[in-house]
């Protein structure tokens, strides 16, 4: 059916963007495919290493799975932080990633996990890793046919922290910036660290200087302090209404460093 | 056009409506339930919140194509006859609402809240209204009924010392 409709198709998930972006105008369909009742799109499955969860999950049952909670945490703590219950009992996880909203908190949480996204389409399944994933703002790597059917992430084991720090203007206000990360301990000491940045340029994005200088770095406040500068280097976050890019910037470097410091356990 | 069928408030309706309508739209103009309100139908403020199989949802984003078979409860569905929901009356008494046109939205809002968490704090309250705006009342007087309603609920009493339990 997305085939046939071609560019003016659109996958109808939650509805939670794209119902009001239509009532707004900012987007036009000709033809709306409502995914909401293929049961194989939804729920969370292991298979080897990794954790499966089906496009049209949505929030609400990401946030209460079993096996997200054990592997994959910071999914569920970041989806904790997206919009209202109302809105978390429709918005889906596959939707908020198809959607690729700069500000949305979900995409760099599967970056940072090292995620892989599954797409079908006519021409069959193929794998996207979530780094090739986000092309631009509101733009993924997804063809107007293909269906955004899984969301893969590698099972992080023992050793692992994260915490999702997320900063926003009111309560209703998407975030002004957000930092996941995830971060594996050694010795007292943080022996890996990946960090992702939620709006600070018009695709989720990693901190990499950042990760560099905190591998093999203390776990103190001073050394994640250090590291954390570094957090806005790369980024291109945009002015909007209430900010300027320092303000952004500064928010980038004092939300990563509370981020990896709650991740490493040493807050 | 596409056919539905869709319980609301306890009665089934068999419809006729076009694939873009949107719940909230179905509720008011088609069934006359005029008692969910509609303040940006963009998903923003809440107004409209009402049940859809058993969870809270913004029927402004919401087609009604999307509640067929489905069961939808607004807030015309919670009194017991002439009897109000503890919620209602809790509003009432404790002077959560000003203008009103938040009310029903607010109510359906904590009603969802109270049925996983029957004894929520007033901090898990304000989380779970967070998508709920109010013009008017600054939001205190809300906390306090929903509090309130969480109280009587919880201790099962009827209506006739609710506004003891209220108190207490
Ligand atoms: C009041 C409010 C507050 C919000 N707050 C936050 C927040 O704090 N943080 C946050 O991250 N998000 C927030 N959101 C957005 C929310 O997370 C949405 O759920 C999400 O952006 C879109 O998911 P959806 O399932 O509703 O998708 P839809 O709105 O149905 O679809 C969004 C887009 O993705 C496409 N799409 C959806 N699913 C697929 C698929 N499987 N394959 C291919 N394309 C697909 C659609 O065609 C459409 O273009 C908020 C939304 C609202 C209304
Ligand atoms: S009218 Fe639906 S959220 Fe405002
Ligand atoms: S009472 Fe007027 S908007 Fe809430």
């Amino acid at each position: 059916m997305l085939a046939e409709g071609g560019e003016e198709a659109k996958v109808l998930a939650g509805g939670q963007s794209l119902l009001p972006m239509l009532r707004l105008r900012l987007a036009r369909a000709e033809l709306v495919v409502d995914v909401n009742r293929v049961p194989q799109l939804r729920g969370v499955w292991e298979e080897a290493d990794s954790l499966v969860i089906g496009a049209m999950t949505t929030h609400h049952d990401v946030i209460h799975d079993e096996l997200v909670r054990r592997h994959a945490p910071l999914l569920a703590a970041a989806t904790e932080t997206v919009g209202d219950p109302a809105v978390r009992h429709r918005g889906t996880l596959g939707g908020s990633l198809a959607h690729a909203d700069p500000a949305g908190d979900l995409p760099p949480v599967v970056l940072v996990l090292n995620g892989e996204l599954v797409a079908e389409g006519p021409r069959g399944r193929r794998t996207i890793p979530a780094a090739e994933f986000f092309v631009d703002c509101l733009t993924t790597a997804l063809k107007p046919d293909e269906l955004l059917v899984e969301c893969r992430v590698p099972k992080l084991g023992e050793g692992w922290g994260f915490h999702y720090e997320k900063f926003r203007l009111s309560a209703q206000a998407p975030a002004l910036v957000g930092v996941a990360v995830a971060v594996r301990r050694e010795n007292g000491g943080i022996a890996e660290a990946r960090v992702g940045l939620t709006n600070m340029g018009a695709t989720p994005l990693r901190a990499a200087t950042v990760e560099v200088a905190l591998a093999g770095a203390d776990a103190t406040a001073e050394a994640v302090g250090r590291a954390a500068e570094a957090a806005a280097e790369g980024t291109s976050a945009m002015y909007d209404l209430s900010t300027s890019p320092e303000y952004r910037a500064h928010l980038a470097r004092v939300l990563t460093r509370r981020a990896v410091l709650a991740a490493a356990g040493s807050e | 056009m596409n056919r539905i069928s869709v319980n609301v408030d306890g009665t089934t309706y068999e419809d006729e409506v076009e694939p873009r309508l949107l719940l909230v739209q179905y509720l008011r103009d088609r069934l006359g339930l005029t008692g969910t309100t509609i303040g940006c139908d963009t998903a923003n403020c809440g107004a409209c919140t009402v049940d859809l199989d058993g969870l809270s949802v913004k029927s402004c984003s919401v087609l009604a194509v999307q509640a067929d078979g489905g069961e939808v409860t607004t807030i015309e569905g919670l009194a017991q006859g002439t009897e109000l929901h503890p919620l209602q009356r809790s509003f009432h008494e404790q002077h959560a609402l000003q203008c009103g046109y938040c009310t029903p939205g607010m109510i359906m809002a904590a009603r969802d809240l109270l049925r996983h968490n029957p004894d929520p704090r007033p901090e898990e309250i304000r989380h779970a209204l967070r998508g709920n705006l109010c013009r008017c009342t600054g939001y205190q007087n809300i906390v306090q009924a929903v509090l309130a309603a969480a109280a009587e609920l919880e201790a099962g009493r009827g209506a006739a010392t609710s506004s003891e339990a209220a108190l207490a």
